[in-house]
């Protein structure tokens, strides 16, 4: 298998990311210092009325976390990319962005006027500018990951943000599965408890998977990922 | 059974001005106003009542499942739920609710995810998104499938576990329950009365419900 980093590069905390991610090649975020939160968005880059379907995604793979094995799911039965490699174990699915209400109260105001590029930033607002880059807005917009942070839900259904879910080296890889306009998005969980405004920074690297062996971590992860690599694999036809 | 918020309403239907029944398997677009209350009842028990709202006069705002659930800082929904909007705005509040527990994190079933979930040759059953796009077509002004986004599930039941395992439990609702919300600004309310044969959402038998509404001056 051909493995060799095609493109390397840092994206500091509080910042925003976008490329098409095409089939054929994977996506590693590394975690650089610990504690980073990556905010996470995909679209069918070839028709973006297809887009990354949250409900479906934890459905069809009966669960509330995101780890190795998962796939990300289309609102159209089809898989984005792949969660193939995975060293922290638990990704939120639930929580969403934070937005510019929500960091202004935790954090305070922070122009860029007085702050220049440590102004303070939130994912909602930096994804809709990312988004608008490709001719979308906010209609285009829908339920989003939280990869490196971990919300836990107890039996009453509240909600627990777990710190230390990440520590520094860990990653995860996406495989993508057709060209996927991904959105990435570096700004502090919006459950975070830190009082201080200080996102971390992450690794990218784009890197050639070669095609999908039979023994696939993703596709035999359950049933219903067979089905969905069958529908995506139709769709390559 | 989480903390359910139960609280029953003492509207009387004979003054509702908008009194609906929604066939299983049919769709439904109405307009709220602000201050007006809106009552769903599960007319027959363990029917799930896909629904999305929207601001009436921008539908670019419109219900975000994921706010919702991190504003209240739990994923059941009850009384005393405000329901946010994408923009961060409360678009109704529950004000009554005698079943005391709904879903929003499992989505509403299309035909594409039932060919993922239970086979390729499900393709061909009836399913809530396809409602929902029947709604946009009949509703127009403007609302399309971009429009379509993660819904709740009234009366439905979508057990989280501390782990993080996700399941489609038997419902919680009975015959006879509802919920009722009050709208906090003029929203659109589109309704997919779910269809789906292959899960216990509803209890394999889908069945209708009933849907009214209130002035705000009735009290």
């Amino acid at each position: 298998m051909h493995t060799d980093t095609l493109w390397k590069e840092t994206v500091p905390g509080g910042a925003t990311w976008s490329h098409v991610i095409k089939k054929g090649t994977a996506l590693r975020i590394t975690d650089l210092e610990g504690g980073a939160n990556v905010a996470a968005y995909f679209l069918n880059f070839e028709n973006t009325m297809e887009r990354f379907n949250l409900p479906d995604t934890l459905k069809a793979q009966h669960t509330a976390r995101l780890a190795k094995g998962n796939v990300l799911y289309s609102d159209m039965g089809r898989i984005l990319c792949s969660i193939t490699h995975d060293t922290v174990g638990w990704h939120d699915p639930i929580a969403g962005l934070s937005n510019a209400a929500l960091v202004e109260k935790k954090y305070g105001a922070a122009s860029y006027q007085d702050h220049r590029n440590d102004w303070h930033q939130n994912a909602r607002d930096s994804m809709l500018i990312e988004l608008g880059k490709y001719g979308l807005d906010g209609r285009d917009l829908q339920a989003t990951v939280n990869f490196f942070s971990k919300v836990q839900v107890g039996e009453s259904g509240a909600l627990q943000f777990i710190p230390n879910n990440s520590q520094a080296g860990r990653y995860i890889e996406l495989r993508a599965e057709m060209n996927v306009l991904t959105i990435l998005n570096t700004c502090q969980h919006p459950l975070d408890p830190n009082p201080n405004y200080e996102p971390k920074p992450v690794e990218l690297t784009v890197k050639h998977v070669g095609p999908r062996s039979p023994d696939d971590v993703c596709s035999n992860l359950c049933p219903e990922n067979r089905r969905g690599f069958i529908l995506t694999d139709f769709y390559h036809l | 059974m989480p903390t359910a918020n139960l609280q029953t309403s003492q509207l009387d239907p004979t003054t509702a001005l908008f009194n609906f029944v929604v066939e299983a398997g049919d769709p439904l677009a109405h307009e709220v106003k602000q201050g007006q209350i809106l009552r769903i009842v599960d007319l027959e028990g363990n029917q799930a009542v896909d629904t999305l709202f929207y601001n009436a006069h921008d539908y670019s705002d419109r219900y975000s499942a994921q706010d919702t659930i991190r504003e209240q800082g739990n994923i059941y929904l009850t009384t005393g739920t405000q329901l946010m909007s994408t923009s961060g705005a409360v678009m109704l509040t529950i004000t009554a609710d005698t079943c005391g527990r709904h879903d929003t994190l499992g989505g509403a079933c299309s035909t594409e995810s039932n060919m993922v979930r239970y086979a390729i040759e499900k393709r061909y059953m009836h399913a809530c998104r396809n409602s929902f796009l029947k709604c946009t077509l009949q509703w127009k002004n403007g609302l399309t499938k971009r429009d379509i986004t993660s819904n709740i599930n009234f009366f439905m039941n979508v057990p989280v576990t501390p782990d993080g395992k996700l399941t489609f439990a038997d419902g919680v609702s009975e015959a006879g329950k509802y919920v009722e919300l009050r709208a906090e600004m003029d929203v659109l309310l589109v309704i997919s009365n779910c269809p789906q044969l292959n899960n216990p959402c509803n209890a394999y038998n889908p069945t209708p419900i009933q849907v009214l509404i209130w002035e705000n001056d009735v009290f």
